[in-house]
């Protein structure tokens, strides 16, 4: 029975990410599809420990975990090197 | 139905509600700021959702310390990318969308 709710839960998490893929082809400025990828990958890590829990491997937890820093560092660094600022963005 | 299947129902559903409700944010909204601001503050409540419900399947152990380490490290880094890009947005002329513009 958990499975089975971790498993839809993984399904519709998967469909609200299409949203970021519309939001990320018509965006009109470039911060906007920096944020639908930001979007896009904060999803794929919460389906990768969902399935993780439902199909009983701990291993891909690990996984979550890198791609997690993985997308941080992605929008840090878009952010920081697209503007010459004194201060930085953070 | 246990208990903790009960929990775990209640979690996920609330996590991908607000996850829905980031994704119309994300659609209607008119500007590069408010958009911003909704993939903030509801997407980390509904991964913050998601990520509980995780956790409490897994019960006491060495795979919900880790669930729940995963879980902080979102709760401080999704905000932050947010600040970044919207001040990077600043920085690069995007002016705000106010009441004189249309839709």
């Amino acid at each position: 029975m958990i499975e089975q709710i971790l498993l839809g839960a993984a399904t519709a998490f998967v469909l609200v990410s299409l949203v970021g893929v519309y939001r990320t082809v018509t965006g009109p400025t470039m911060p906007d599809r920096v944020i639908a990828i930001n979007f896009i990958g904060s999803n794929v890590v919460i389906v990768i420990a969902l399935i993780a829990a439902a199909i009983g491997e701990p291993g891909a937890l690990d996984i979550a975990l890198v791609y997690a820093l993985l997308n941080f560092l992605l929008s840090i660094s878009i952010s920081k090197f697209q503007v010459d600022s004194e201060e930085g963005v953070l | 139905m246990t208990p903790r299947e009960i929990l775990v129902l209640v979690l996920a559903v609330g996590g991908v509600f607000f996850a829905v409700v980031a994704a119309v944010g994300l659609i209607r909204l008119p500007d590069v700021y408010s958009r911003a601001h909704s993939s903030s503050k509801s997407e980390t409540l509904g991964a913050v959702l998601a990520l509980s419900a995780v956790a409490v399947s897994y019960g006491i152990g060495l795979e919900a310390l880790k669930v729940v380490f995963l879980l902080t490290f979102m709760f401080l880094t999704n905000p932050t990318a947010a600040h970044a890009i919207t001040r990077a947005a600043r920085e690069r002329g995007i002016e705000p969308w106010t009441t004189e513009d249309d839709r």
